[in-house]
């Protein structure tokens, strides 16, 4: 054995390389189908990260949709309600420069409830079957009420009703709503030392 | 003499407690409103359960606890309720929330109290559901209600009950003349207390700085078991895990409770409250309140009805509303400012700080960082108070979670020692918020994936079955098809069998035309013919009750019919008189019957000329008046029903139409008169 090495050691050599290679390949292998990742997994960390209203703003018919989309190269500024905070986390999960909240697909605005102007109501339906959460109650020939816990404030109830009796109205502010904001930034930007301030002001 | 501990950081502002301390508490008295919010606690707001009108006695629940994590609030006094609605409360955002106000009749008369005498012999369960209903919340500040503090888990046995008489922070004196004056109240709550939690021992922690509290303290608890523990003043030594690290050297873990390291803080205030609940019967209606400042001119303790507006505590103590610049609800360190005087004080304001612009300056702008660390030293709960700042202000929420944000108490100490003077609390309180609000956001995004899911999956559920009823009907119209197909072959001979049988009868009637079988047709005719007039004339009747417009033309076929008929009966009376001769009739016959047909037409619409117009605007008339007095019924009916709004506007202008016509019909029947 040690003779045909020291013989042939180029042989050997390609030998010892070729069954290596041979073993990981097949390890390798076994691995891909054992391991094999159901479906894209970026799919749906995107997903987890746009915000569901399921609004269609982005022109992709739900959330999931525009995720398929991103994945596939589509840019990751169409979401409104996502907001520019949204642009950035998917910004910092794909490892892309965050491009600013693309105006076209909307703007960025305080969270909505659609409200539905019960006196108005005819019945119809519509609204029911437009609803992505099935967050509207009803039945036909009666009238409809929007459950507020479910609503997405996707505003795609509004176009279908016959009656306009839907209303996207901005969710009031609560004791339990209202938190802290920030500091004002522009607070910070003094122009003199905060001493002379004080003597300015007595001045 | 017991070891103290001490922990990280902490700040000596000045005090500024003995403007408050040289009377002792006095009583604020019953003011003519008393607002009381339904949320004066951490958990869900009470439930009114008076309504606006009815009239209260002081110590009656006005409004009950709605869950576990809730407390019921109480009348402080007799009185009115006067309204139940959104009023002005002391709370940072300036917002108002749901309010009973309840107008005083001055007679401050009690409702029933039901003490207990010996509370040794009732049941756990029984005391703490008396302080439950006592509306006890945790009056250091916090308001978390008390008897859920006090529920024990068997697993978890609390070795450590902690009296908090710290008050560590600037001005506020409450505390500190309550242990004056009610030593021996403070140790009788400890005492329930103690009973109901079984606690190895019992500690009442004080600050050096109030040596007559101690004194008093020291006093009352002799004997008793209860170890009055003094240590050196340091701000926020009174914060719970704070006091809890000094006392037993014992660290809160970062997220959990004191309940998990085996101890139980309660406020001195609290203990009160649970001694009156049980041993008095009375809820919790008042507590101490400091007020204080420059801008008042006898700063006190004042015992004050919850719900007593701060502008008639303020007044009782003097207030100098020209030297004040703004009214702060709780201490300079942790208070905020209120929105208005009229605001009333709940179970958690232990003080009221009316300074003047010198003692409690706006805070200068805010200069940029300089790294100085001066706040990470002063930082009690061992935290980076500038890398926090960083993180808030360049929302990078995750990152301020991960250094700990949450275990910040908010006690203010590093924006006190910040030399750029930057307001680091309320960076971390709204960095906090945020994090909340992420968190609550990606909840809902999640429960709204699922129902988006939940109804795809109906949706194409659905889409399914149809697709496969459809099949299943298409299946079945070809299976169908196909038995057609495979029976037709059969029912080919029956087809031919009826042509050939029609074929044969045609030629024997060709064959035979005899005189016997000429008859029978005419006969035949005439039948039909009668037949046919009779369903035409009852349809015409139908087509005139209901007033249709094809009443003309069935008139018309009417007339024909009859003709018809006239000219078949003539032509069988022919035949019948000329029984040899089959030829003649049937040529003679249709004269005959067109001239009487036309006779009969003329006969008529002589008849008709005879009673028109008159008459017949009379009848369409009464007709139309028929259908109105129908339709208005209909209308009556469905309004009695109260049904759907379009169905009663349609009818509605039924009616209107019909009377419209009426009202034509009428005008034709005049003019019909006239002429």
């Amino acid at each position: 054995m040690y003779a045909l090495i020291a013989q042939y050691p180029l042989l050997a050599a390609l030998f010892a390389l070729v069954s290596l290679g041979a073993v990981f390949g097949a390890i390798l292998g076994y691995a891909a189908v054992r391991f094999k990742a159901e479906g894209n997994p970026i799919v749906d960390q995107i997903n987890a990260i746009l915000p569901q209203t399921q609004c269609g703003q982005c022109g992709h018919p739900g959330c999931r949709p525009y995720a398929e989309a991103i994945a596939a190269g589509e840019e990751i500024n169409k979401c409104p309600p996502g907001g520019q905070a949204g642009v950035q986390a998917l910004a910092d999960l794909l490892d892309v420069e965050a491009p600013t909240l693309d105006e076209e697909h909307g703007e960025e605005k305080v969270p909505h409830v659609a409200y539905i102007h019960e006196d108005d109501c005819i019945g119809c339906t519509k609204c029911i079957q437009a609803c992505p959460v099935d967050a509207i109650l009803g039945a036909a020939k009666h009238m409809h009420t929007v459950i507020v816990s479910e609503c997405t404030g996707c505003d795609l109830c509004v176009d279908p009703c016959p009656v306009d009796c839907i209303d996207m109205i901005p969710e009031d502010e609560t004791l339990r709503s209202w938190h802290w904001q920030l500091p004002d930034p522009n607070s910070r930007q003094v122009d003199i030392i905060a001493t002379d301030a004080a003597a300015e002001a007595a001045a | 003499m017991r070891k103290v501990f001490d922990f990280h950081g902490g700040i000596h502002p000045a005090e500024n407690k003995h403007q408050s301390l040289r009377t002792p508490i006095a009583s604020a008295g019953v003011p003519a409103e008393l607002i009381l919010p339904l949320s004066q606690h951490i958990g869900a707001p009470a439930e009114p359960i008076v309504e606006v009108g009815q009239r209260v006695l002081k110590g009656q629940v006005v409004a009950a606890a709605s869950g576990f994590v809730s407390v019921p609030v109480h009348a402080p006094t007799s009185g009115q309720v006067t309204a139940i609605e959104d009023r002005l409360i002391a709370h940072p955002s300036g917002l108002s929330a749901p309010c009973i106000v309840i107008t005083s009749d001055g007679l401050d008369q009690w409702q029933e109290c039901q003490p207990v005498a010996d509370y040794h012999s009732v049941d756990k369960a029984d005391l703490l559901a008396r302080i439950r209903d006592a509306g006890i919340a945790g009056m250091g500040g916090a308001g978390f209600p008390t008897a859920v503090k006090l529920t024990v888990k068997p697993q978890a046995p609390i070795a450590t009950l902690i009296l908090n008489g710290t008050e560590c922070e600037p001005y506020i004196t409450a505390d500190d003349i309550l242990m004056r004056e009610r030593a021996q109240h403070i140790i009788e709550g400890a005492q329930i207390l103690s009973h109901l939690i079984e606690p190895s021992e019992v500690l009442i922690g004080i600050e050096d700085n109030k040596p007559e509290s101690i004194a008093a303290m020291q006093v009352a608890a002799q004997g008793t078991g209860i170890e009055i523990v003094v240590f050196p003043t340091k701000y926020p030594s009174g914060g719970e895990k704070q006091l809890i690290e000094i006392l037993t050297g014992k660290q809160v873990p970062s997220g959990g409770l004191p309940a998990d390291i085996g101890v139980i803080c309660q406020n001195v205030g609290s203990a009160v409250a649970v001694r009156d609940a049980i041993l008095e019967g009375k809820p919790l209606i008042s507590r101490v309140v400091t007020v204080t400042g420059e801008a008042v001119e006898e700063p006190q303790n004042l015992e004050a009805l919850i719900g007593t507006p701060m502008s008639y505590l303020l007044q009782t103590a003097g207030y100098q509303a020209a030297k004040n610049q703004r009214l702060i609800m709780g201490g300079p360190m942790m208070g905020f400012t209120v929105p208005d005087a009229d605001v009333p004080i709940v179970k958690t304001t232990n003080c009221i700080l009316a300074p003047s612009a010198a003692e409690l300056p706006a805070p200068p702008p805010a200069q940029p960082c300089i790294r100085c660390g001066m706040c990470a030293e002063a930082c009690p709960a061992s935290l980076l108070p500038q890398q926090l700042f960083w993180f808030a202000q360049g929302k990078e929420f995750e990152k301020a979670e991960q250094h700990n944000l949450f275990d910040c108490i908010e006690c203010g100490a590093c924006s006190y020692v910040c030399p750029s003077t930057i307001p680091l609390v309320q960076y971390y309180r709204a960095a906090k918020a945020e994090v909340i609000q992420i968190r609550q956001d990606a909840e809902k995004s999640e429960h709204s994936r699922l129902r988006f899911e939940a109804r795809q999956a109906r949706k194409e559920r659905e889409e399914a079955e149809k697709e496969a009823k459809r099949a299943a009907r298409k299946k079945a119209a070809e299976e169908k098809a196909r038995l057609a197909a495979e029976q037709g072959d059969a029912q080919e001979d029956p087809i031919q069998a009826a042509i050939e049988r029609a074929k044969a009868k045609k030629a024997a009637q060709a064959s035979g035309g005899d005189a016997e079988s000429e008859l029978e047709k005419l006969e035949k005719l005439v039948i039909t013919t009668r037949k046919r007039l009779e369903t035409a004339s009852t349809k015409l009747e139908a087509a005139k009750a209901e007033g249709s417009e094809h009443v003309d033309a069935l008139q018309l076929g009417v007339d024909k019919t009859s003709a018809k008929l006239a000219a078949a009966e003539q032509a069988l009376h022919a035949y019948q008189q000329a029984n040899p001769s089959p030829d003649i009739p049937a040529p003679a016959a249709p004269d005959d019957a067109a001239q009487a047909a036309i006779e009969r037409a003329m006969a008529a619409r002589q008849a008709d000329a005879a009673k028109s117009p008159e008459e017949k605007a009379r009848e369409s008339l009464q007709k139309l008046e028929a259908r109105l007095a129908k339709s208005e019924a209909r209308l009556q009916e469905g309004r009695a029903a109260g049904e759907e709004e379009k169905i009663i506007i349609a009818l509605e202008s039924t009616v209107e139409r019909l009377r419209e016509k009426v009202a034509a019909g009428k005008a034709q029947l005049k003019q019909a008169e006239t002429c």
